[in-house]
This record gives structure tokens, C-alpha cells and sequence, in this order.
């Protein structure tokens, strides 16, 4: 078992996951309250990396971040090192990829709220942030746990982009799920299992936690 | 004063109308499907007409000619659904006071005790939505809509979970203050007998249009004969 690996692929999730919050309550706040034929466009967008091969698109990165364009020569400069090829470029990688499945538990929570309640608010003075942070955010708090854990595993479970980004360095870029590849490829099979068994075991766990919230709130209203 | 004229679609409902009223309470009354809640929407500013302007004491709120269009929380106008959409994680004090963040604690308290009181409901202060009947629930989100202090409430048949006789004790409530607080009101309803009950000026809506606007006695004569020739008949 890799446990450097392991660390390694918590940290970036907990980072991409953390990250994701932070853009997606926003986004999808846009997408459900916003108007105009541009928020289509948006919409298509932020579920591209879902339907995108995550090969395609750790490709793109490679080559944006890497020194064959000016935008990855500016981030060099700036940070002192490319982004490929390290965490912090794994790191936006991981949030562009896993961007889909933090937005759409969003929408679909702030959806859900009564559109009657979001009039109240915006009669009484509420302007977007606050509509989002008193009424949206609060009223679909399952939504935001949803895409907290499904960002986080959707990270855990990365391959492609983490392969074409970030290569397969120790300690800096070498995830689980890269781990588990390379035990495979060197016919270790007993540590192959463990590590697929630690994968699935914690999707399973995390899924649970999920639908047990689910579950509790369904209880209370049908009582 | 309140000066409007409107054109807007909703699906396939055309509702046209232009007029302006004047008196401090003024029903909007019409039977399903007439446009009364379109017509307070449009008012309020969540919905936006194809073409036309509303003004309140001059004041221009929408004017479609050169795009203006005041948010629904900057037209100094509160209005009341049948639906009291109120926030179900927020207690009854906090749903009273989501709208008066500009005020401090103290006056922000104090006003909402005022304004549960003026609606009958200190006791339900502490209380959840779901914990209350469709009445209270009614009472609190008119206290909620009157507590930023308006100056144009809007009524959607605000009352109809409370029976007549709580209700019409509430509406004198009401009007008085209203008077007091210099708010004008505009109510609409299906009710007739709820149109008549005040000396209002009646704007009749049928099918989207202007049909009449004047005293109620006058503007719903025909409706009041008929009612009376229903109660004749054994």
C-alpha cells in the first residue's frame, strides 16, 4: 500500500473539493437566478469536462500551463515554477475537471427552492448575495454536501488528467489511483487490491453519508 | 398615486391596461384567470411588461421606453401573496425582520414587535413556520411585508386562510394604519362581498382588460344585484 499516495490523493481532493465550494455555489446561483441566451453557454461549459475524455483535457492543461504558451511562462514566472508537473497544477486541474460535479447538485438543490420564497426575499431588499447566503444556500444545504462528496471522490478516482498533467512523481503528483496503475503494471497484484479496496470502500462510505442525509430528511417529511 | 399603463403576455394571457389610482385603498377585483396577480407582479417589479411605465407619486419605477426598471426591493413596495412564502428556517421574529437590515438591533426588535402586534401575532414571535396555520402564516407574512414600511402594498387575496370575522377585524386594523402610515393599498380579490366591504375605488378586470374603475357601489352594481336575486331565491 502506497500511503504517500494516499495522503497525497486526500489533500488533493480536500483542496479541489474546498475550491469547488467556494466557485460553484456562485456559478450555479448564476445559472438558476441569472437570465440571457449567454447563460446557455455557460451552462455547456461547466458540464464540458464531464462529456470531455479527462485525456483531451489533461492535454489542453499540459500544453496551457507548460512553457510553449505565454499564459504558462507568465505562471512560471510568477510562481517560480511551471504548473505542470506539480500539486498546485494538479490542484486546477482537478477543480476544472470535477467542475460539473460540484455545479450540478447546486442547481438542482437551488432549483428545488420555491421560486415564492426567492420573490419574498427580493421584495424585501435582497439583493443576489444575500439571496444566496440566506435563502438558497441555507434551504439546500444536501446540495452543497452532495457536491462537496462528489467533488471529492470524482478527484480521488482521477486518472487521465492527473496522467497527462501531472506524470507520476512521488510525493508531488503520484495519486491512488495512479498508484494502483503501476501496481498493476508491475504484476503486484496483492498491493494492487488493497489500494482498489481502500478506493471503493471510501466511495461507498462517502455515498452513504450521503444518501443517509437524504434519507433522514425524506423520514421527517413524510411524517 | 399610482399611474400605470401596461402591456404584457404571460404564456398566452394578453393583459392590457392603463389608469391611475388615486384613493388610499383600491381593489383590483376580477374572477380567475382576469389578471389581478399579473397585474400585481407587474406592480411589485418581478415581472417585467413588454411595454409600458409605473409611477408612484411620480416617482418612475418601470419605463420599458428607456429601460428603467427598479429592482423589486428599491420600489418602496411590499407585496402580499395568498401563498405566504415565509422562509421555513427562519423564526417568526427573523421572517419579520429580514427586511429591515438597515436598522439597528434595538429599532429592528422593536419594530418587529410593533408590527406582529398590529397583526395579532406577539405570541408566535418564537415560532417556526411550519408550526403555524395557514392563518397565522398569513397574519406574520403581512407583518413581514409591512415592517420595512412601504409606501404601495400590494394585497393577492392576502387574507383567505382567516375566517370573515377575523378577517374583516384585521383588514379595519389594517386600514387605520395604513391611513396613519400614509401606505396606499391596492387589494385584489374575486370576493365581491370583500370588494364592497370598503369604500374603495374598483378596477374591474376581465380577461386582461379594463372593464371599469370608479366607486365599488357603481363598478359592481351587477355583481351585487346578482347576489341579492341569489339570496331571494328560495
Amino acid at each position: 500500500m502506497d500511503w504517500q499516495a494516499f495522503a497525497l490523493s486526500l489533500r488533493l481532493a480536500t483542496a479541489t473539493a474546498a475550491i469547488l465550494l467556494v466557485l460553484a455555489v456562485p456559478l450555479a446561483a448564476l445559472l438558476v437566478l441569472g437570465r440571457g441566451r449567454w447563460l446557455a453557454a455557460l451552462e455547456a461549459m461547466t458540464t464540458l469536462p464531464m462529456v470531455l475524455p479527462p485525456t483531451v483535457l489533461g492535454f489542453f492543461l499540459l500544453v496551457l500551463l507548460g512553457p510553449r504558451t505565454a499564459f504558462g511562462r507568465g505562471i512560471a514566472t510568477l510562481l517560480g515554477h511551471p504548473l505542470a508537473f506539480s500539486f498546485n497544477g494538479l490542484v486546477v486541474g482537478s477543480v476544472i475537471y470535477s467542475l460539473p460535479f460540484a455545479v450540478q447538485p447546486l442547481v438542482a438543490g437551488f432549483s428545488s427552492v420555491d421560486t415564492a420564497l426567492v420573490d419574498a426575499a427580493r421584495l424585501l431588499g435582497a439583493g443576489p448575495m444575500r439571496l444566496v447566503s440566506s435563502i438558497l444556500v441555507p434551504l439546500a444545504r444536501r446540495s452543497l454536501l452532495s457536491a462537496a462528496v462528489l467533488s471529492f471522490l470524482h478527484t480521488i478516482g482521477e486518472f487521465g488528467v492527473v496522467l497527462m498533467l501531472g506524470g507520476d512523481i512521488p510525493g508531488s503528483t503520484r495519486t491512488l489511483s495512479i498508484a494502483l496503475y503501476d501496481q498493476v503494471e508491475n504484476f503486484d497484484y496483492a498491493a494492487a487490491n488493497h489500494t482498489a479496496a481502500i478506493l471503493l470502500g471510501m466511495s461507498v462510505l462517502a455515498l452513504t453519508l450521503v444518501y443517509s442525509k437524504a434519507q433522514k430528511r425524506g423520514s421527517v417529511r413524510g411524517a | 398615486m399610482l399611474e400605470f399603463a401596461l402591456d404584457a403576455r404571460r404564456g398566452s394571457f394578453h393583459l392590457q391596461v392603463e389608469c391611475a389610482f388615486a384613493s388610499d385603498w383600491t381593489v383590483v377585483f376580477g374572477h380567475s384567470g382576469s389578471g389581478k396577480s399579473t397585474l400585481l407582479r407587474l406592480l411589485a417589479g418581478l415581472d417585467r411588461p413588454l411595454r409600458g411605465h409605473i409611477a408612484l407619486d411620480q416617482r418612475p419605477l418601470t419605463e420599458t421606453a428607456t429601460g428603467l426598471h427598479c429592482a423589486p426591493g428599491r420600489r418602496s413596495t411590499a407585496l402580499v401573496a395568498q401563498q405566504p412564502a415565509l422562509f421555513p428556517h427562519l423564526t417568526v421574529a427573523a421572517n419579520v425582520a429580514y427586511g429591515l437590515r438597515n436598522l439597528d438591533r434595538t429599532a429592528r426588535a422593536a419594530r418587529v414587535v410593533e408590527m406582529l402586534a398590529l397583526v395579532g401575532a406577539t405570541d408566535l414571535a418564537a415560532r417556526r413556520p411550519q408550526a403555524l396555520s395557514g392563518g397565522e402564516s398569513q397574519r406574520v407574512a403581512l407583518a413581514r411585508a409591512l415592517a420595512p414600511a412601504p409606501r404601495l402594498l400590494l394585497l393577492d387575496e392576502p387574507l383567505s386562510a382567516l375566517d370573515g370575522k377575523a378577517s374583516d377585524a384585521l383588514l379595519d386594523r389594517l386600514q387605520l394604519w395604513l391611513r396613519e402610515n400614509h401606505v396606499q393599498a391596492v387589494m385584489a380579490t374575486h370576493d365581491v362581498t370583500d370588494a364592497l366591504a370598503t369604500s374603495a375605488q374598483v378596477l374591474l378586470l376581465r380577461d386582461g382588460r379594463q372593464d371599469a374603475l370608479g366607486p365599488a357601489a357603481q363598478v359592481l352594481a351587477t355583481e351585487r344585484d346578482r347576489i341579492a336575486l341569489r339570496l331571494q331565491t328560495p
